[in-house]
């Protein structure tokens, strides 16, 4: 369940605790039932996202369209009861809502806003994000994948990976270089000459569908160009959107790790029949996990207030994805450590959590980058090359 | 049709209970609320029969001014506007206090149906509503299972022990009071839990109601009482002693 160490409870209002509930009930009776066999046998469980769209939760804090014009707080908080349940499916509703529906609503013509958002927010249609390459993963201005105009038509070659929900997808926003700079389309599923093929092998987001993108000579007409779009601009306005989202959502894993290996400790007897919480050892990494997970909490609320207000920056999104990725991927090895040998059974939680936060860690914007992004910001000078 | 729909707000299930030290109360500062369980199925019902049958849900909750989060949820849900009988000092009335409350507020709406929960998950008299359906002078059935409208009456299945059940019709208004688990729970989507915002609560200052006959007089941790004896020696004078302490002191064999 939730965890409030510092009474954080207290600064949100009651609509935002109103959302926290839906989602949270909605995890709890629909996610943590199905999550580890979805795990285990490497599938997206399907038959939520009808009810997820029915919720509001694709596109939650977007206006219109059927969207439920959530503010960013409420939103986040969403992302953070979802990932409780699985990074995958926080991922799935990540790349929906934050990398499909936002550009659309935000760069898209008003026939492509009609045409797609009110499916995406449903969950009729599902979308993907095609931006990085096999060559080029933090550093996508480098991409390879051009389109050129033909007549009124675009025609775009090249290839993308790591793409999610890439297989699933009804719609691609793809981003491609063209001479008037990098721009985004919408390639929809069957277009000749887009292909897909799902990545195996992965031993992290198993519940969640990664792919590869393939596009041959693909004709799209002028009308799926984004018309907003100009420039890697795009493409990064969408993953800060995302950022913000996984920053909160991270907490949700930690709290799950935090209250799993907590409640053990005290269940646990080792050593005169006694709960290895009465060990000092086992008390300083509890202690550790609940200030790091209440100083997230607070790091994120602020974030959110601060983006409701307009005034977040992607600088600071990097402070919150960075910091809080990083104490959700600690929490997760503590609590496994916490848990001995039943730490690494699928019967709890943290070796999944774990596994997927090691993705967390390096998804949009690695560790590393956005290192450099704050970096830049407080020297003014750009180290990433 | 016209529903109110009576709920409360109670400690969230489960949560960790520490009695206040003048052993009148539990402390509340630090624990989470939510709707009272068999409530949340009572405005569930209610919103179902709305969507069957067409007319307005309207919830009604005496409670303190953080009553107002379980508004929300019930308004989130699907109900019309709310009625908030706000005190502060709610728990110094019995169960007549508050249903005399509720049974002004009611008055007021004259609705088709009264619903509420058959008890709650904190105190759980289980008086309320019947003691409601006495102050308005309309029939009441408990522990409803099932409500079907036929035009002006209403055909509703009630819990017995033993699983056994009781059929009856009643004519309207009435007052029915919904056991757990007769439905399923919808969620508040996040576009319900927007509209809510700008629905209606009423707030309302209590009318005089008349002072508490029925007092807690202490709440306490429920004390051990089992004992477990262990007989030593070999089975059959065991067993000799099992029976002994069975047949005298036990005395149930």
């Amino acid at each position: 369940m939730g965890v409030d160490y510092l009474l954080v409870d207290s600064q949100f209002n009651q609509e935002e605790l109103l959302v926290r509930q839906t989602a949270r009930q909605f995890v709890e009776d629909r996610v943590i039932p199905v999550i580890r066999d979805c795990y285990r046998d490497g599938r997206f469980p399907m038959d939520l996202i009808p009810e997820m769209g029915r919720l509001g939760f694709f596109g939650a804090n977007l206006e219109g369209y059927g969207c439920a014009g959530m503010s960013n707080v409420e939103y986040g908080l969403l992302m953070q009861e979802i990932e409780r349940g699985d990074s995958g499916l926080r991922s799935f509703v990540s790349v929906q809502g934050a990398l499909v529906m936002y550009p659309i609503h935000r760069y898209g013509s008003e026939e492509q806003k009609q045409r797609w958002l009110p499916r995406l927010q449903a969950g009729a249609a599902i979308g993907c994000f095609g931006l990085t390459e096999p060559g080029f993963g933090s550093n996508p201005a480098g991409m390879l994948t051009r389109a050129r105009q033909e007549g009124s038509d675009w025609v775009i070659d090249g290839e993308k990976t790591w793409i999610t929900n890439g297989s699933l997808a009804d719609v691609a926003v793809v981003w491609a270089r063209t001479p008037e700079g990098i721009r985004g389309f919408l390639v929809e599923r069957g277009t000749p000459g887009f292909t897909t093929s799902d990545i195996h092998g992965k031993l992290s987001m198993r519940a969640s569908v990664t792919s590869s993108l393939a596009f041959s000579e693909c004709r799209v007409p002028g009308a799926a160009m984004l018309p907003g779009a100009k420039g890697l601009k795009g493409p990064l306005s969408c993953l800060s959107q995302a950022r913000f989202g996984i920053g909160w959502g991270v907490i949700g894993a930690a709290m799950d790790c935090y209250e799993t290996a907590r409640v053990y400790s005290t269940v646990r007897k080792q050593f005169d029949d006694r709960p290895i919480a009465s060990h000092q050892l086992v008390q300083e990494k509890l202690a550790w996990m609940i200030t790091e997970i209440t100083k997230a909490q607070l790091l994120a609320l602020h974030a959110g207030r601060l983006k409701d207000q307009g005034r977040l920056e992607p600088a600071h999104v990097s402070m919150l994805k960075r910091n809080n990725v990083a104490m959700a991927l600690e929490c997760a090895r503590l609590a496994r450590d916490l848990m001995g040998a039943n730490g690494i059974i699928d019967e709890y939680p943290i070796m999944r959590h774990l596994c997927n936060l090691e993705t967390v860690k390096t998804y949009e914007g690695t560790d590393h980058v956005h290192a450099l992004v704050i970096g830049e910001r407080v020297t003014g000078v750009a180290a990433y090359r | 049709m016209k529903i109110v729909v009576a709920i409360k707000q109670v400690p969230v299930r489960d949560s960790q209970l520490r009695i206040e030290s003048d052993q009148r109360w539990i402390q509340e500062d630090d624990l989470g609320f939510e709707i009272n369980e068999p409530d949340a199925y009572a405005l569930e019902e209610a919103l179902q029969l709305k969507e069957k049958h067409g007319g307005e849900v309207v919830a009604l909750c005496a409670g303190p001014s953080r009553a107002t989060q379980t508004i929300r949820e019930a308004l989130a849900k699907g109900a019309d506007r709310a009625i908030h009988i706000e005190d502060d000092n709610l728990r110094d009335l019995d169960t007549f206090g508050i249903a005399t409350l509720l049974a002004g507020a009611v008055k007021a709406e004259k609705p088709d149906l009264i619903l509420t929960g058959l008890q709650s998950d904190d105190l759980g008299y289980g008086q309320t509503g019947v003691v409601l359906a006495e102050l308005l002078g309309v029939p009441h059935a408990t522990i409803i299972m099932q409500v079907e409208v036929q035009g002006g009456s209403i055909q509703v299945k009630r819990e017995l022990e033993g699983g056994w059940f009781q059929h009856i019709e009643m004519p309207l208004p009435a007052v029915l009071t919904i056991q757990s688990g007769i439905n399923k729970l919808r969620y508040a989507t996040l576009m319900g839990i927007k509209k809510a915002k700008s629905k209606e609560i009423k707030s309302v200052t209590p009318a005089a109601a008349p002072a508490a006959t029925a007092v807690l007089e202490r709440v306490y941790v429920p004390q051990k009482s089992k004992q477990t004896q262990i007989f030593e020696g070999d089975a059959k004078s065991a067993a000799a002693k099992l029976v002994e302490k069975l047949k005298f002191e036990v005395r149930i064999i």
